[in-house]
């Protein structure tokens, strides 16, 4: 059971990870909100790659 | 438009540099192997899948090394880095791995307990990646683990942990914390199959005592002592008063609290036949309000703002500019768990344990704690293992 749990969390994660990058690419104004973006992709690619 | 664009490419490059460089390191940290060298003691090697069948292939899954006597007797478990932040633990029972000879009785050693929390650290809180030991042939690199879990191994967690069987409620972040998931069972989480592996040995074994190494906090009231539930407390209370009376350091005996579940000196004694004591040695890595957390701090325990503090006599051990070096901890712990075979033995002849060639207290002092570790390129093959 708890591995069904860890693999839906690893699927919510690339979820919102897959929502982040698409607003990055759809921000064209503001390099704050870019930059926000991009700081909270990284903890969840390093999650998805399995290295932290 | 064009400047956007090159806006976008400059932050994408300089994520992916912070992620390549961090992620390197962290990835090699994970993976990093540690040599150990059984010693001429040992006769037996196992995993601790081998007694729940849910670690196997997990990360979870660690080495445990038998070591049999000429003659039989009791036997005792010890059981290291259940919380990898504090490496005492570990370097403790290398000594016993590499150097022990039992002459009666078994040695079960489990080095690194929290194998999954060895193979993750806290970057966050500035925890160095490995520290290193000197020894007369070089250094030898450990890797700094963390007190639980990572959560690439057992995740997520829950909002709560509902402690098993008790049904205690702990902190969330417990359900990845090898001392609070005690007595375990063989389908909850990945912890709990950890201690419930080292119930089952200590069950199937017959395993008379079990000693759980760590360290704690000088700011902290259960430092520099032993714990030990009310079965085990006459032992543990003859080995404090031998070590302060032959061996002059202090190492006052703490009762396991009945109410607070999931901690090794009580659920061990609970739930099974043999008798649990924990140690703790003073660990000023581990305190909050230090300078930065580095290797210097963890190896020889000096801080400027502990010396403050304890000149306001807010700690609860001795604390003077020559800090609490790893040396006097490992010592400790030798000597305390000599000392805790010496007095069980005494009461029960016919369930003796008897170790010769570990160093006690001031031995470890006067030669480093890296004197008693061997060299694995020097070592055959067939006693290196890797963990």
């Amino acid at each position: 059971m708890s591995m069904i749990i860890m693999i839906i969390y690893y699927i919510i994660s690339a979820f919102i990870l897959g929502m982040l990058i698409w607003n990055f690419i759809r921000e064209k104004k503001s390099t704050n909100d870019m930059l926000l973006y991009l700081l909270v992709m990284i903890p969840l690619i390093l999650r998805l790659l399995r290295v932290k | 438009m064009k400047k956007e664009r090159n806006i976008r490419i400059v932050l994408i490059v300089v994520m992916a540099l912070v992620l390549i460089q961090a992620g390197i390191q962290l990835f090699q940290h994970r993976h990093y192997q540690i040599p150990l060298v059984a010693g001429p003691g040992v006769t037996k090697v196992t995993n601790l899948s081998d007694y729940c069948e849910g670690l196997k292939g997990t990360q979870a899954d660690t080495l445990v090394f038998f070591m049999e006597g000429k003659e039989p007797g009791g036997k005792l478990l010890i059981i290291a880095n259940t919380h990898s932040n504090e490496p005492a633990a570990l370097l403790t029972a290398l000594i016993f791995l590499e150097n022990a000879v039992v002459e009666k009785g078994t040695l079960i050693i489990i080095p690194q307990f929290n194998h999954s929390g060895s193979r993750h650290t806290r970057p966050g809180d500035g925890y160095p990646l490995y520290f290193e030991i000197p020894t007369s042939w070089g250094s030898k690199q450990f890797r700094m683990g963390n007190r639980d879990a990572s959560p690439l191994d057992q995740w997520p967690d829950p909002d709560v942990y509902i402690h098993y069987p008790d049904r205690q409620l702990l902190s969330f972040l417990d359900i990845r914390n090898t001392n609070r998931t005690w007595p375990g069972r063989a389908n909850g989480a990945l912890m709990e199959k950890v201690t419930f592996a080292a119930m089952e040995i200590m069950r199937n074994e017959g395993v008379d005592l079990a000693v759980d190494i760590h360290g704690a906090e000088t700011m902290f009231p259960v430092t520099n002592c032993i714990v030990a539930p009310e079965k085990s407390m006459r032992i543990a209370t003859m080995t404090s008063l031998t070590l302060q009376a032959r061996e002059g350091f202090d190492n006052h005996v703490e009762p396991s609290p009945k109410g607070f579940r999931g901690l090794s000196h009580r659920e061990i004694g609970d739930y099974s036949e043999t008798l649990p004591f924990l140690l703790e040695a003073p660990l000023p890595f581990l305190d909050q309000p230090t300078g930065p957390k580095t290797t210097a701090l963890l190896l020889d325990g000096k801080d400027p703002f502990l010396l403050k503090l304890s000149q306001k006599k807010k700690l609860f051990v001795p604390y003077d500019e020559n800090g609490w070096p790893m040396d006097n901890r490992v010592g400790q712990h030798c000597s305390a768990v000599l000392e805790l075979l010496q007095q069980y033995s005494r009461k029960n002849p016919e369930r003796a344990i008897q170790v010769l060639q570990v160093p006690r207290y001031a031995e470890v002092i006067e030669k480093g704690v890296g004197y008693y570790y061997h060299d694995p390129a020097q070592t055959e093959k067939k006693n290196v293992y890797f963990n």
